[in-house]
């Protein structure tokens, strides 16, 4: 019965390894990308959904409902295949020079993932007593500025281990573009095994890479937090 | 310097400002106090437009803040405010919340805007904190932080609100010697505060408020020897008792 041969050296070596390497460098290209991406816009919308222009807390709020409840896949289908009828043609043909399922892939998991991360943000901003606002208008600072100055450093340092959580979905997440094409690790071990007929070996592979790539942004991340931003304000 | 005209405010059925009628000139230490609830936060928080009102009219510098031309940030910028509860940036050192909104706003170059830090940290006794978090104080030395971050913006005008009241009791006087020694310097001053030693020692005037009204206002010697309103005498009687 149990009579599969392991052949480790196929995804730790040669031709094959190589592809896996590949695929490495492009999930975490893809992910680096999306993580900086889907943190700004996350940011943006944040603030956005707490504007008392209403049309604009109304944007954001549309933005919000829409891009946490419709399934990534679709969103990145819909990106892939269906942007390029409502994009401007100057877009298209800039998207077009460019690796374009890749751009479609960071366009989607940028905007999926900025969606959850804004709510964060936003309860993050709720858990800021209202006398911080205070004292920064006090001095001078008019709203925006208040925040970007003094409410959102805390707001973003009382959320990061919500963000950390974020992060790591969106990486893993990473592995559907693959649905598109694009030659990421899930799509070279899927390539790996269908060359080979290793899946076992090659989809180990990438599981323990995707595991890497979650402690180490987890790792990094807390150590920024705790030595860098410092939350508590001590030392 | 701040002038209430006919200044009315209402937290919905509650009148908690009802037609003040005060003038604060250039210099003048100027002592508001009044039971809990009287509306002492609410007046000092309409002079830098932290509470809008709703009627009336209230001119700082000869600027009207209800005149859709008054820009509010920069006013704000001239008005420093010192808070009950200190409300320091606490994920920033001593330094940076001091030298935030000159560096920003006022726009000065780093190094000027850190030695005049340094320089307001002395004044106020506390030049080793500066790479200090506000967690690491004790409310005393947090509150001078926080004097030292308003004098960084050289506001014409300082606002307390009841600046020692969060306080224990043996720093109550490192923060009024500091507010002391600010009075001299000819700033215009308004502060809300039950310290009557204060009051009679630094003020110019003072004002009692209760229920929104200002029922009483005077030279501190006046109002001290001989208050006229009977709440006034009441208000005196309870906190000057040393049973209080
Ligand atoms: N945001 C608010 N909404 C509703 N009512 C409020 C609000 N702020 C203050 N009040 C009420 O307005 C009245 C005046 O409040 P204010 O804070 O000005 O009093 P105060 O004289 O400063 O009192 P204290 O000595 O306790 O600080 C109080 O009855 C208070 O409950
Ligand atoms: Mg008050």
């Amino acid at each position: 019965m149990f009579n599969y041969q392991f052949d480790w050296a196929v995804v730790t070596s040669g031709q094959y390894a190589q592809w896996l390497l590949s695929g490495i460098k492009v999930t975490i290209e893809l992910s680096v990308v999306a993580i900086v991406g889907s943190f700004l816009l996350g940011l943006i919308i944040a603030v956005m959904r707490m504007s008392n222009v209403r049309p604009v807390r109304w944007f954001a709020h549309a933005y919000l409902e829409f891009f946490r409840n419709t399934p990534l896949l679709v969103q990145i289908f819909f990106w892939y295949f269906g942007s390029y009828k409502i994009l401007p043609k100057v877009v298209n043909d800039w998207l077009n020079t460019t690796n374009f399922e890749f751009s479609a892939a960071v366009i989607a998991l940028t905007i999926y993932t900025s969606a959850f991360i804004a709510e964060d943000i936003r309860s993050g901003v709720r858990a800021i007593p209202k006398e911080q606002m205070e004292a920064a208008q006090s001095s001078g600072f008019s709203y925006l500025r208040s925040m970007y100055y003094i409410i959102l450093p805390q707001a973003v340092r009382l959320t990061i281990p919500t963000l950390i959580n974020q992060f790591l979905n969106l990486t893993k997440n990473s592995s559907l573009a693959m649905t598109i094409g694009v030659a990421e690790l899930t799509y070279q071990a899927r390539q790996v095994e269908s060359y080979t007929f290793k899946g076992f070996e090659a989809f180990t592979a990438a599981t323990l890479v995707y595991l890497a790539l979650s402690i180490i942004i987890t790792w990094m991340l807390t150590l920024y937090n705790k030595h860098v931003l410092n939350p508590l304000g001590v030392r | 310097m701040i002038s209430f005209q006919g200044v009315h405010k209402w937290f919905k059925d509650l009148h908690v400002l009802n037609d003040v009628n005060l003038h604060v000139k250039q210099g003048e230490v100027f002592v508001v106090c009044g039971p809990s609830g009287s509306g002492k936060s609410t007046l000092i928080r309409a002079v830098n437009k932290l509470e809008p009102i709703q009627k009336g009219h209230v001119v700082v510098d000869g600027y009207d803040l209800s005149d859709e031309k008054t820009d509010i940030n920069l006013l704000r910028a001239e008005i420093g405010f010192v808070f009950q509860q200190f409300n320091l940036y606490p994920h920033l050192t001593v330094l940076k919340n001091i030298t935030l909104a000159p560096l920003k706003i006022r726009k000065l170059p780093k190094q000027e805007a850190e030695e005049q830090a340094t320089a307001l940290l002395e004044r106020v006794g506390l030049a080793d904190k500066r790479d200090a978090y506000p967690a690491q104080l004790s409310g005393g030395q947090q509150q001078r932080v926080a004097i030292a971050r308003s004098l960084a913006m050289k506001p014409k005008i300082m606002l307390f609100d009841e600046p020692t009241s969060a306080l224990d009791p043996e720093m109550i006087g490192e923060v009024l010697q500091v507010m002391q020694g600010l009075a001299h310097t000819g700033m215009t001053l308004m502060v809300v505060t039950h310290e009557m030693g204060f009051a009679r020692e630094v003020a110019d005037r003072v004002v009692f408020m209760d229920y929104g009204v200002i029922l009483e206002e005077a030279t501190p010697e006046e109002f001290f020897r001989n208050p006229r309103h009977e709440r006034a005498q009441l208000f005196l009687k309870e906190i000057l008792s040393p049973m209080h």
